[in-house]
């Protein structure tokens, strides 16, 4: 846990292309949003249960 | 004589309460706030990032409460200060992060049709509004952090005139618009937005309505499945 | 009806489908339990960033010459400060956008007088040593020609580049009168740490204003090297960086990258590329608030809010529909 921290608290790697400069910390941030839409959008759902009866005013 | 029959034997009522709530019956009945079922096609992951937007709202304010009552300067010193702080950063980081996967979704469904266009209004507002949250926010923290963001930002709020009203460097201003207004102005945004969402319900799909014509065509009953 | 209409009325209309079971209240139950137990670990283990405040002391302490220059300039009204305009005083007219001038037109709502805010001021509020005591009296009662006379007499010596060029031991002697030593009383009031605690109400009790600290602290080198070295700056990405090894504010992306343009960032001294460095966040400012406006407004929006429909992401979001009603 201690190592974690100090990890931390040292300054950031910057990795720049260019005019783009973005520290590692965000780019994790970045790639974890970019993953988490991506595998939302491909990732199988579980199929849902038929309402208890078929008669239109039980839908919502 | 049951309450439902009594009623339909009144006059529609004329008091400005009785329409009121007639309005809001009509259009928010408790089935559709607290439904049992959902559309069949609401069934991808993409949904679940609205909620949990959500939920790292709630983590934020609960430890903002705490952070609030102890004051700015106290996680400085304190060890559960620091966690409280940490859970605070952590929350806001998985808020904007859920926000903003439920913002692409919302986009790509082009969820403002059918009516919707004050759901994705509300919904962009209240991103707006997150971040005037945030920035009340990282001023109000007495560290480094909080000089610099107020030495810079005092630049923009000056340019566009107010600066003069909106002062980052005042910390009782700060505090109060962080702690309070932003706030209270958010969650009415949010309030409004899930409210919305509940009384249009869930925006159907592009081309639902082709699908469900071809369903009908092939036999399919509306309420038929598999 | 045509396709689009029977569409369009199907959007609009409560949905007569097909359903599935759903509990709104158990989704977010499980929502809330999984983002609190996310939270805590996160907390737990990478806990959160705090680097402490910067103070006059440390800055008088690190970078001597640089607070003792900054300190005639304020003397001589040369300083950001002392230039910047409103909301704090009519030292510039600030920011424009063409004909638009909402920082002036604001008027004036924090006003700070840097000569007497950042140094008489905190001198007078403490007993001072003989010279300095002398070198307030004899400034406080003269006349304020006099003082700027004096004060920028040696704001522009010492600033001279052909001549001390940043180094007040190197000034030739001149008129500067009590100048100089007004600077040593306040650099050794700062080394002493004494300037932290008086700057924030001097003669006071309460204060929660920092106004005119961050403003004194922002007109030197000490907040700007702290700003460079943490990759906080505007051309740096600095809106969306965080000190240490933390994640930022990334959602500020598509505001910050607007600072990056070199047009923003002209060494011109004149010209378009100037004008616009000069007034880079009433700019800056703007074009966002009209980004914003298209997005929030996106569905009245003709082109941009047929996105969706032009490139079919839905086709994944609605599959499993697709396969049941097929």
């Amino acid at each position: 846990m201690h190592a974690a921290i100090q990890v931390l608290a040292d300054a950031p790697v910057y990795l720049t292309w260019g005019w783009v400069s973005v520290s590692v910390p965000n780019l994790i941030a970045i790639l974890v949003t970019t993953s988490l839409l991506v595998l939302a959008l491909v990732l199988p759902f579980p199929k849902g249960r038929h309402p208890k009866g078929r008669h239109p005013k039980d839908d919502s | 004589m049951s309450t439902d029959t009594v009623r339909a034997h009144q006059a529609p009522p004329t008091s400005w309460i009785g329409r009121l709530r007639g309005r809001l019956e009509r259009a928010l009945p408790y089935e559709k706030l607290l439904p049992e079922t959902q559309p069949a096609y609401v069934a991808s992951w993409i949904y679940v990032f609205g909620v949990l937007t959500l939920a790292a709202l709630a983590m934020i304010v609960l430890s903002g409460t705490v952070l609030a009552f102890e004051g700015p300067s106290w996680y400085h010193t304190s060890r559960t200060g620091l966690f409280v702080n940490s859970l605070h950063f952590w929350s806001v980081q998985l808020f904007f992060l859920f926000m903003v996967v439920h913002l692409a979704g919302k986009f790509w469904m082009a969820a403002w049709r059918g009516s919707r266009a004050k759901t994705w209004i509300t919904g962009m507002v209240a991103f707006v509004a997150s971040v005037g949250a945030g920035l009340s926010g990282y001023t109000l923290q007495t560290n480094f952090d909080s000089q610099w963001i107020a030495f810079e930002a005092k630049d923009g709020l000056n340019a566009v005139g107010i600066g003069a009203w909106f002062n980052v460097a005042d910390l009782g201003q700060v505090m109060l618009v962080h702690v309070f207004f932003v706030p209270a102005v958010l969650v009415v945004i949010v309030a409004v937005h899930v409210l919305l969402v509940r009384i249009h319900g869930v925006v159907p799909p592009i081309d639902a309505a082709e699908v469900e014509a071809r369903a009908a065509h092939h036999g399919r009953e509306p309420g038929e499945v598999g | 009806m045509s396709a689009r209409t029977r569409q369009e009325s199907l959007e609009r209309e409560h949905w007569t489908g097909p359903t599935s079971r759903y509990d709104i209240v158990k989704e977010g139950v499980i929502a809330t339990v999984v983002v609190a137990v996310l939270t805590v670990l996160l907390a737990a283990v990478f806990s959160s960033p705090d680097e402490p405040a910067l103070t006059f002391q440390g800055w008088a302490n690190t970078m001597p010459d640089d607070f003792y220059n900054v300190t005639v300039a304020e003397l001589a009204g040369t300083s950001e400060s002392a230039t910047y305009g409103a909301p704090y005083n009519n030292g510039g007219d600030g920011q424009v956008l063409g004909p638009l001038m909402p920082q002036k037109w604001a008027g004036i709502h924090q006003p700070v007088d840097p000569a007497n805010d950042f140094v008489i001021t905190p001198l007078e509020t403490q007993q001072q040593p003989e010279d300095v005591a002398a070198a307030l009296t004899r400034w406080t009662s003269a006349s304020a020609d006099e003082r700027a006379a004096w004060a920028t007499t040696y704001d522009t010596a010492i600033n001279d580049p052909a001549g001390a060029d940043g180094d007040a031991t190197k000034v030739p002697s001149g008129a500067y009168g009590p100048v100089p030593a007004l600077a040593d009383g306040l650099l050794a009031m700062a080394t002493s740490g004494a300037l932290d605690g008086v700057f924030a109400a001097p003669g006071q009790f309460y204060n929660t204003d920092t106004t005119k600290q961050i403003l004194f602290l922002g007109d030197g080198g000490y907040l700007d090297a702290a700003g460079t070295a943490n990759h906080l700056q505007g051309n740096q990405w600095g809106m969306m960086n965080e000190t240490g090894n933390y994640p930022g504010q990334q959602w500020l992306a598509p505001f910050s990258v607007w600072y990056q343009l070199p047009i923003f960032n002209s060494e011109a001294e004149s010209g378009f590329a100037a004008t616009l460095t000069a007034n880079g966040d009433i700019y800056i400012m703007s074009i966002i608030a009209v980004l914003t406006l298209l997005v929030i407004l996106l569905p009245f929006i003709p082109g941009l809010r047929s996105i969706p429909r032009l490139i079919p992401v839905h086709k994944l979001i609605w599959r499993d529909y697709y396969k049941k009603r097929s």
